[in-house]
């Protein structure tokens, strides 16, 4: 993956896939650390699923044998020095998983951010029925996005909806420039 | 500022609208997402796919949607479009330029971009 915002769009959609009415994605950077982390309320996976999800021969697909979402992600981080861990529950009370991967910014190999923008906007349009938390905590200070809060002033209207999706893209935006000058 | 005030007004001005936009939509375009679609630079085609329908005046009569893997990873981006009571046209390695031509010229013009459908890929 070119961005690590790419790897985000991918990881969450395993959330989505595994029911998640809410996803939790938050990215923190503080000194020469990035942490993400993707925490979903989905189905969860059972420890036999669990230790096999990091085995590129592993895979959820039908269409074929290979699945290199989570390979991927560990291969960016472990590039870097930084690590993943999968923490997942099948339990009814609290089932969901959650992705943790710690970077080091200044390696070599770090893969740059890239467009979150755009990866938040595409999972939003491509689920417009589940819900989205958003955030991203820098030295300079926090952009956020929660799906329900918006959700709630919609009443009723789909978030998918184009005048919704470029409200958010504008909003998105408008957070980072703010972000930036400050 | 960007405000939730403004998100309720488009819910204003769309509350009508939803109603009428429901079951008309006969096109339907469909782009791969899977990991081997966002590594090969699915998500701008998605996007501009998304801008050229809406900007383009076609929100009404077309959807744009995202799926899994289509199973042809070598191909990605993918772009599948269904329309009502014709075969479906499979777009291969696509890219955002690309994905505004099919707007005019397929969905607009009604005429399939062959140089970009998978019948033509090596």
């Amino acid at each position: 993956m070119k961005e690590l915002s790419l790897n985000i769009l991918d990881i969450t959609e395993n959330s989505v896939k595994a029911g998640a009415t809410l996803t939790e994605i938050s990215i923190v950077e503080s000194g020469d650390t990035l942490t993400l982390t993707i925490k979903d309320d989905g189905c969860g996976m059972s420890d036999e699923i669990l230790s096999t999800v990091e085995n590129p021969f592993y895979t959820t697909r039908t269409t074929r044998k290979v699945g290199l979402g989570i390979p991927l992600l560990k291969m960016a981080a472990e590039m870097t020095g930084g690590k993943v861990k999968i923490v997942s529950s099948t339990n009814e009370a609290n089932h969901g998983t959650t992705v943790t991967a710690h970077f080091f910014k200044n390696h070599l190999d770090f893969t740059p951010l890239g467009d979150i923008k755009e990866t938040i906007v595409t999972l939003i349009q491509g689920h417009p029925d589940t819900d989205f938390l958003f955030t991203h905590q820098t030295n300079s200070g926090e952009v956020k996005l929660d799906t329900r809060e918006l959700r709630v002033a919609l009443e009723g209207v789909p978030l998918d909806t184009y005048e919704v999706i470029v409200w958010i893209k504008e909003y998105l935006n408008e957070q980072y420039q703010l972000l930036d000058n400050r | 500022m960007k405000s939730l005030a403004e998100l309720q007004a488009i819910k204003d001005k769309m509350k009508d609208k939803v109603v009428i936009r429901e079951g008309v939509s006969s096109t339907r375009v469909v782009v791969g997402m899977a990991t081997c679609g966002i590594a090969a630079g699915a998500r701008p085609v998605l996007s501009a796919f998304v801008e050229a329908v809406n900007e383009g005046g076609l929100a009404g009569t077309v959807t744009v949607s995202q799926t899994g893997c289509v199973g042809l990873c070598q191909y990605e981006p993918i772009v599948e479009v269904y329309e009502a009571g014709k075969d479906k046209v499979t777009y291969v390695k696509m890219t955002a330029d690309k994905a505004k031509e099919v707007v005019e010229k397929h969905l607009k013009g009604g005429k399939v971009v062959t140089e970009y459908t998978v019948a033509n890929c090596e």
